[in-house]
């Protein structure tokens, strides 16, 4: 009888583990669809049906496709296209995990300060002219840099016995602030010109992609990814609490440390490529969350496709707005974000 | 055995562990008794490891606590802190497997979640497996904490106050659970309660703190009396002793005003209790 009752409970579980799955599969779906719209759109209209020939040509299908679409496809569209799945995944994962660690659903990279202080250093090396090397490697690098200096700031915290996930996320608002202040003294000594460079770049652009920046990002994406997963079930643990995780023989402040490290790395790669793009990093986790919950077997790879899907559908969303120009992604992210996350915090009320 | 000898614990200049030394042996229910503030959370917390000692010793089975083998030492633990909220989007069986983290996989074998499933079943409350915990009433986090504990299948078991928020079932449910577990594996179970006569019913030893001191230890037959409910808690009280030799105690309110009791400690000059009685 209670043998009956426990295989009943396992099933069930199973069945709840199918469902989870399954959602997973399902936005995995939606994910490939805007992917494909996305390859579509663009100044040169392209026929959908063509676009996704041309796709599985390029993927290796014998499907006849017309030469030009697949040469659009191929160096123009496939980079932006993939470079905005990778990047909103990245954002997602980075927030969600922020999210896990401070125990605090507004957490994300970009409230803790760490892209405001990519921006600056991206500004900082516009500024400097790059310092003699070239553009495309300087404003990257200035950003990566200045972006794990934030981070390195925030270990230091972390790494102190008794500071609390308020204590972390109050010092990761004041470095917001810190670099914000920092990024508009550099804007107002520049030129107007110089100025007007280092907004472009704070806007975010996914224009920048190419196969060498999306070959650095993917590899970084996948390793810390794989760092993550096997983390998996310490990060949910955490989520009960600081003091039961412990409880559980997780070592706090070396899974906080590792945990901060690989968001940091994830984060800095990311927005020195594509520069800040804002909102993903909240509100993919949130969706992420209420479609799955916490276990991180789930919650973490949703998290990924959920904030690649959202970015996978600003980019379509900023070809089409403007016909003809492309409208910056960053801007487009925070409108559709907005509106998404008043929804999410009135939604929490019931 | 679980020995602690001249142990001394000071946190923010306030002494809570005082020149402490005792021993804790297997198969025995242990129960930390003593009134608020006093050091009881804290020395379950400096015997995890979570808290370190001024001065002093805890060795257990040829181990001495170091800081450098800090996760060996946790390994042999099962703790259930204080803290019973569970403001998270898990199951409660993903709260209970939670109690075995080092041996999940990415896929959970049947085997692993039937064992968590047996777990809640024992405690009678596996017809809630597949709910949301933070939908759950404070007992019921508490109980499913308590499973999520026991998972971990600990040489040494510690629970901070845990029937803090359980009703009278469930409150005999878990010590009757924990006191023939206790005895089935040889545990060395340590529990703070503050129901004088749950300690009394269930506890094999009873340690009796005052401002970081260990002021009595033993059965609770042989130690709980009148005097010692006066001393520690300043409450007057009856001991008396049912058929089986287990004492009960029935505290006497106080009408008077002329509650003489100084505390003779320097960090509680005031008490507030006594004088708004006044």
């Amino acid at each position: 009888m209670q043998s009956n009752l426990i295989s009943d409970a396992v099933s069930s579980q199973r069945r709840s583990e199918k469902r989870r799955w399954s959602v997973i599969g399902i936005l995995l779906i939606i994910l490939v669809c805007s992917f494909i719209l996305d390859v579509a759109t663009g100044p040169s209209l392209l026929n959908v049906k063509n676009v996704a020939n041309a796709l599985l040509n390029l993927i290796g299908f014998p499907v006849e496709v017309d030469p030009t679409t697949k040469v659009i496809v191929a160096s123009l569209r496939l980079p932006i296209a993939i470079m905005a799945v990778v990047v909103g995944g990245v954002l997602g994962v980075g927030g969600a995990e922020m999210q896990t660690l401070l125990n605090n659903s507004m957490a994300s990279p970009y409230t803790l300060g760490m892209a405001a202080a990519a921006g600056f250093g991206a500004a900082l090396m516009l500024y400097f002219g790059s310092l003699g090397i070239d553009t495309n490697i300087a404003v990257p690098l200035g950003a990566f840099v200045c972006c794990m200096l934030a981070a390195t700031f925030l270990f230091a915290l972390a790494t102190m016995r008794h500071i609390s996930s308020g204590q972390l996320i109050l010092a990761g608002i004041a470095l917001l602030f810190l670099f914000q202040s920092l990024l508009s003294l550099v804007q107002f000594v520049s030129s107007p010109e110089l100025s007007q460079q280092i907004l472009f770049w704070l806007f975010g652009s996914l224009s920048k992609a190419s196969w060498t920046n999306l070959i650095i990002i993917i590899s970084v994406t996948v390793v810390c990814m794989a760092f993550l997963i096997r983390d998996a079930w310490k990060l949910t643990a955490l989520r009960l609490g600081e003091e039961r995780a412990k409880s559980l023989g997780v070592n706090i402040t070396q899974l906080r440390l590792r945990t901060l490290l690989i968001v940091a790395i994830m984060t800095a790669t990311v927005t020195s490529f594509v520069g800040i793009i804002g909102f993903v990093g909240i509100v993919a986790p949130n969706i992420a969350k209420m479609l799955v919950g916490e276990d991180q077997r789930f919650f973490l790879p949703l998290s990924f496709i959920i904030g690649a899907f959202l970015l996978s559908s600003a980019s379509v969303l900023s070809k089409v707005i403007v016909p003809g120009a492309l409208f910056p992604i960053g801007i487009v992210t925070a409108i559709i974000g907005v509106p998404f996350f008043f929804w999410l915090i009135l939604g929490k009320r019931r | 055995m679980l020995q602690v000898t001249h142990l001394n614990v000071v946190l923010d200049e306030l002494v809570l562990a005082k020149n402490m030394s005792f021993t804790l042996e297997p198969g025995k229910v242990n129960v930390i008794i003593g009134p608020n503030g006093t050091g009881k959370s804290t020395l379950l917390k400096t015997l995890f490891g979570d808290i370190q000692a001024k001065s002093g010793e805890i060795s257990f089975a040829n181990q001495t606590l170091q800081r450098k083998q800090l996760s060996q030492w946790r390994k042999q633990f099962g703790y259930m802190p204080q803290d019973i909220r569970l403001d998270v989007e898990l199951s409660v069986l993903e709260v209970v497997l939670l109690g075995q983290l080092n041996t999940l996989g990415f896929r959970l074998d049947d085997t692993v979640i039937e064992e968590a499933l047996t777990a809640l079943d024992k405690i009678g409350l596996l017809h809630l497996a597949n709910r949301d915990v933070n939908k759950l009433s404070g007992g019921q986090c508490q109980m499913i904490l308590f499973a999520q504990a026991l998972m971990r299948k600990p040489k040494i078991l510690m629970l901070d106050e845990p029937v803090s928020a359980l009703d009278l079932h469930f409150q005999h449910v878990l010590l009757d659970h924990l006191d023939t577990q206790t005895k089935q594996q040889d545990w060395i179970t340590v529990m703070v309660l503050h129901d004088l006569n749950l300690a009394a019913q269930y506890a094999d030893n009873l340690l009796v703190l005052k401002d970081g001191q260990l002021i009595a230890s033993g059965h609770p037959s042989d130690i709980l009396n009148p005097a010692l409910v006066k001393a520690v808690y300043n409450v007057d009280a009856d001991v008396t002793k049912d058929a089986s030799g287990v004492p009960f105690v029935r505290t006497i309110r106080r009408h008077t005003t002329t509650s003489t009791h100084v505390e003779n400690t320097k960090q509680r000059v005031f008490n507030p209790t006594a004088e708004f009685l006044i």
